[in-house]
């Protein structure tokens, strides 16, 4: 087991690398040069020059890279160019807000998930498999920020009953336990929940109806257990594969937050990329999909330990 | 009967009845008998048909120009004389805008897959059918790009190229190819290990031979099918990205552009802002059941 954690550890460091060097290549794939947002256009050739030598742009790239991750893994990520405040400065915070609306998220949807497909499972081939397969279908097919307006569109316009922007009425990005925040909650939350309930669904479904296939079910039922603790060996089974599809969903919403964060305003890190994008603030854009990408990297690291540990024969 | 299908029989031919008296039917008859008994998948596909047809034939088909603004007839409700589904913030018609909304909207949900499917395709059939050291470095460059959630990797892209539908169809088919490539590196990989590639190896068939005839012709359907269900993932994030702003500019029709700048109107005309969302949940909506259905008629396991 510690052998297995261990290679998994080791096997992180060449993705992470992975990861770094796609993220250090975006400030260079745009369009123009990296300066070409800090300065003007008629701007002097040897005062283009002195400042690529003090960003060191004047290096070989692969030189750039080395310099870049070695002051990266120092925790220095850069200056935000709009703001002039440090790139982890902004994430962090922003950080923050996104994880609060995806855990909301992840409970809601998991939840949904696991008792949609649970039943569809247990029913598997009868109309309630057919009707929550198809909730589950829907919920994977809704483009979810199309979701966010009509949600918008009922419960804030039609109906003035929650808040439609932002996390608090102060304007204020720091999150609090108070009423009012969860109200701003609540929109964005079911808008982010509809995706993952339907991959957990569909994941939940396929693993019940194939466990209740197997001979241990049968073997069970002969043995004349009643049906409830039946129910409770067969989650303990499908327990690994199901954990593993919400580890992954949930690194996703994390990640996938940017379009639900934009129609409602939720000041975390998809409103920060959104922000980055369209005042071409490169170097915010490099820090946060950066940060976004790492945590996704653990996670996925913290998933594949969790199942191995829960189930040790998926050991590769 | 040619070889392809003759292999395709052998992997998939176990259900077919063979009792005596019953004729031995081909896999392809097989696959559209079951399809003709399945009238969600054939529904979905007559939809993804239509609106395919109305996106091509869009000039022929549209009552108005889809440019055309009228200061007076702003946000006109659905049901209106002269515009059937209302007008837009500019005073478009609506109708017409979804109608040619499809050309760039489908366009860059199935270029995005297609392109994907050619790389990615590629990629993980050599991975699987060579092996070795090429299997190593051709996977674990995948692995790189799954360690994003891949909007995020596509909006990164997109945001760092800057807008634009290249720039789009470029990040999304960044993000297609690994899944597909892992897809074709698994059946090819099982593919090549079946007894009939084994034997066809000791004769003196070519590798190239061996790769066209009895790979190529048991794996592309397991890919396909794969990646026609990626086709509905494709068009929330491609509409997604215009959505942002990251895919065509204004004044171009464009499902996830329309819902972007209709945006503004909801609180004058809900209906009309929501419209375009409707139309790619319907598109996604059809390709993920058609893919189902294919899947279960062609009897793939992925």
């Amino acid at each position: 087991m510690l052998f297995y954690v261990l290679k998994r550890l080791i096997y992180t460091i060449p993705i992470a690398l992975g990861v770094s060097v796609i993220c250090f290549a975006l400030v260079h794939i745009g369009p123009g040069d990296p300066l070409s947002t800090l300065l003007p256009e008629d701007a002097p050739q040897d005062v283009v020059d002195r400042l690529k030598a003090e960003y060191g742009l004047d290096k070989p790239l692969a030189i750039q890279y080395f310099v870049w991750l070695g002051k990266v893994a120092t925790g220095d990520f850069g200056i935000s160019i709009v703001t002039s405040r440090s790139v982890l400065g902004e994430v962090l915070p922003a950080l923050l807000n996104s994880i609060i609306l995806a855990v909301g998220a992840s409970i809601l949807g998991f939840l949904i998930g696991i008792i949609l497909g649970g039943l569809a499972g247990f029913f598997h081939g009868r109309p309630a498999d057919r009707i929550f397969t198809g909730i589950a279908i829907t919920g994977v097919s809704v483009p979810h920020y199309w979701l966010a307006i009509v949600l918008v569109i009922i419960f804030a316009v039609e109906l003035p009953w929650l808040p439609s922007l932002g996390m608090n009425m102060s304007g204020s990005t720091d999150f609090s336990f108070s009423l009012e925040n969860f109200r701003h909650m609540v929109l964005p939350v079911i808008a982010l929940s509809v995706i993952p309930a339907g991959i957990v669904t569909r994941t939940v479904r396929g693993a019940v109806a194939e466990l209740l296939n197997q001979e241990f079910v049968e073997a069970l039922r002969a043995k004349g257990m009643s049906e409830a603790r039946i129910v409770r060996h067969v989650a303990k089974n499908a327990a690994p594969q199901v954990l593993a599809v919400m580890g992954l969903q949930m690194g996703y919403l994390l990640g996938g937050s940017i379009l639900i964060e934009t129609v409602f305003a939720w000041p975390g890190t998809g409103l920060l990329l959104n922000n980055a994008i369209f005042s071409r603030d490169i170097p915010l854009l490099q820090g946060t999909i950066l940060v976004l990408a790492l945590i996704f990297v653990a996670l996925n690291l913290l998933v594949d330990v969790t199942q191995v540990t829960l189930d040790p024969r998926i050991k590769r | 009967m040619t070889a392809p299908t003759m292999d395709a029989n052998s992997l998939n031919a176990a259900e077919a009845p063979q009792t005596a008296g019953t004729k031995r039917r081909g896999y392809w008859s097989t696959v559209w008998e079951r399809l003709r008994r399945d009238p969600i998948t054939i529904g979905c596909a007559t939809i993804i048909l239509l609106i395919l047809l109305a996106a091509i034939f869009a000039p022929l088909i549209a009552p108005h120009d889809p440019y055309k603004t009228s200061m007076l007839k702003r946000l006109a409700p659905i049901g209106s004389a002269n515009f059937l589904l209302g007008t837009d913030e500019l005073g478009r018609d609506m109708l017409s805008r979804l109608i040619y909304g499809g050309r760039v909207s489908l366009f860059t949900a199935i270029a995005p897959v297609f392109g994907a499917l050619m790389v990615g395709g590629t990629l993980g059939i050599l991975a699987g059918f060579l092996g070795g050291r090429v299997n190593m470095i051709i996977m674990r460059t995948m692995d790189v790009l799954y360690a994003f959630p891949s909007i995020l990797l596509a909006i990164a892209i997109s945001g760092a190229l800057g807008s634009g539908i290249v720039n789009a169809v470029i990040s999304l088919t960044l993000i297609f190819t690994p899944p597909i490539c892992r897809v074709a590196e698994t059946v090819t990989t099982q593919v090549r290990n079946l007894d009939f590639v084994q034997a066809a190896r000791a004769t003196p068939a070519s590798t190239g031979r061996i790769l066209r005839v009895h790979i190529l012709g048991n794996v592309l359907g397991p890919i396909l099918i794969y990646a026609s269900s990626l086709v509905s993932v494709s068009i929330i994030v491609a509409s997604g990205l215009s959505f942002l702003g990251l895919g065509v500019s204004p004044p171009e029709a464009d499902w996830g552009l329309m819902l972007n700048t209709l945006r503004q109107s909801i609180y004058v005309a809900p209906l009309n802002a929501a419209l375009p969302g409707v139309m790619i949940f319907i598109t996604g909506f059809c390709f993920n059941l058609m893919s189902d259905g294919l899947r279960a008629a062609m009897d793939v396991k992925l």
